[in-house]
């Protein structure tokens, strides 16, 4: 492929569940979607708006910057800080006076997401010291400390092992309960489309194919034939 | 005892010239590592160049530019009365300029190596540009850019055609440890130039040693 390959992404949808599932191949612009909504990437048009409140509309130029979005966003990876203790990272969001540390109840408040996450004991740990499993809870603690008004999840359980990706998504569902946090989540696999997706985007192509929500799915439906909208796509990437 | 006192002075002059280059070497290192624009290549080479070019001829362009009748020296003299050619400061000039292009090397890997999402989580967790680089940025940098800084401030403090064409080799105000070293060998002072040369190579072999270690430690 030239280096002057363009992606272009046209994408238009709304959802009005706490669990949102985008669901495409690698190179449909699921990623792009998400990197547009926390702003990292910056669209030519269009509006994207978070429980009614615009954080971008460039027909009345509002463009919030990242910092200013109050978005959750877990990376594939993680991207936990390796310079920074478990501790410092889950305070990260909190501590921005450079010379000053943090209030006693910025002590408790980390104090109490650590418990809630049951990472307590990997206070003082280094994030190259940590599984995967107590990588994405570190992570998760770290973008919702700040209580963000939507949570975006990018590939979550690409990085891990079968088994804990089973044990990881009902620990997410839970987490989601807990913080009252609408997710967003980006995935390939058809698994996670059966867990999360209240409302179901499929992407192809840089644009979206469908949206469909559970709850208008046939009440005969059973888990099946929900899964069954995405499997076709999924045997496609096999190919 | 042998007269030391071109020691002192090259290490008055290779510290205030570190610190200069550590200055411009990691704002340009920065702008070239985190930006593409026209003429990026061509910006990376011109800075580069010193550490390619002989220092005779890199002195004379500093002669050019800074000499008394040079772009800038001229309108120095003229309107400051301000002359660095054959000075200690002039001194610290040619050895910024050579030192300049190990700091701005070993900043620009420093910051390449660090992993641009880690600068988009800082964003996302509420930072403005300038945290996220004092925040993520440098620290993580940190070790490129102390490990270029050791080679910058070894480099300055060995130089010696540069900082001759522009500061000349005057007794007790410019002539540095390598250009004492130089005359004491014309004269025969075999006593003074060993001394010289062995406090010279320990200072040196230390910095490359920490250098390497700081290279070879794992980033956790």
């Amino acid at each position: 492929m030239s280096g002057a390959r363009k992606f272009g992404l046209e994408a238009t949808f709304a959802s009005h569940d706490d669990l949102t599932v985008i669901f495409g191949a690698s190179v449909s612009g699921k990623s792009l979607t998400i990197q547009a909504i926390a702003g990292l990437v910056e669209p030519d048009n269009g509006r994207i708006s978070v429980g009614g409140d615009p954080l971008f509309d460039e027909s009345q130029g509002i463009n919030l910057p990242t910092r200013a979005r109050n978005i959750g966003y877990l990376f594939q990876d993680y991207a936990l800080f390796p310079h920074l203790s478990v501790r410092e990272n889950i305070a990260y969001p909190l501590k921005k006076r450079w010379f000053f540390g943090l209030s006693p109840e910025q002590h408790q408040e980390v104090a109490e997401i650590m418990a809630a996450f049951e990472i307590t004991h990997l206070a003082e740990s280094y994030p190259s010291e940590l599984s995967g499993g107590q990588r994405q809870r570190v992570a998760l603690a770290r973008a919702l400390i700040k209580k963000p008004s939507i949570l975006l999840l990018d590939e979550p359980f690409s990085a891990l092992d079968s088994m804990l990706r089973h044990r990881m998504r009902m620990e997410l569902l839970e987490i989601r309960q807990r913080f009252a946090v609408p997710l967003v989540v980006i995935t390939h696999d058809p698994a996670d489309v059966e867990v999360f997706a209240d409302t179901l985007v499929v992407f192809e192509n840089g644009g979206v194919k469908e949206v469909s929500r559970r709850k208008h799915q046939p009440e005969t439906a059973d888990a099946n034939i929900w899964r069954q909208k995405v499997c076709w796509q999924a045997k496609c990437e096999e190919e | 005892m042998p007269d030391l006192s071109p020691l002192w002075l090259t290490l008055r002059i290779a510290c205030i010239a570190t610190l200069i280059a550590f200055g411009f070497g990691v704002a340009f290192a920065w702008i070239t590592a985190r930006f593409s624009f026209w003429g990026r290549d061509l910006l990376d080479a011109i800075l580069t160049l010193p550490l390619v070019m002989p220092p005779t001829v890199l002195g004379y362009y500093l002669i050019v530019v800074w000499g008394r009748n040079g772009w800038l020296g001229g309108w120095l003299h003229e309107h400051l009365g301000i002359t660095l050619m054959f000075t200690w400061q002039g001194a610290v000039l040619a050895a910024t300029v050579v030192a300049f292009p190990l700091l701005f090397k070993s900043a620009r890997a420093a910051f390449e190596g660090v992993d641009a999402e880690y600068e988009k989580a800082a964003r996302i967790l509420g930072d403005t540009e300038m945290q996220v680089f004092f925040r993520i940025t440098l620290p993580l940098a940190v070790r490129g850019l102390v490990a270029g800084t050791m080679l910058a401030f070894a480099r300055a403090m060995g130089d010696f055609g540069a900082t001759l064409m522009v500061a000349g080799n005057i007794e007790g105000r410019t002539k540095t440890a390598a250009m004492a070293v130089f005359d004491a060998v014309q004269v025969g002072d075999y006593r003074l130039a060993n001394t010289l040369v062995v406090i010279m190579s320990v200072v040196c072999v230390t910095i490359l040693v920490m250098t390497n270690k700081l290279a070879a430690r794992r980033v956790r």
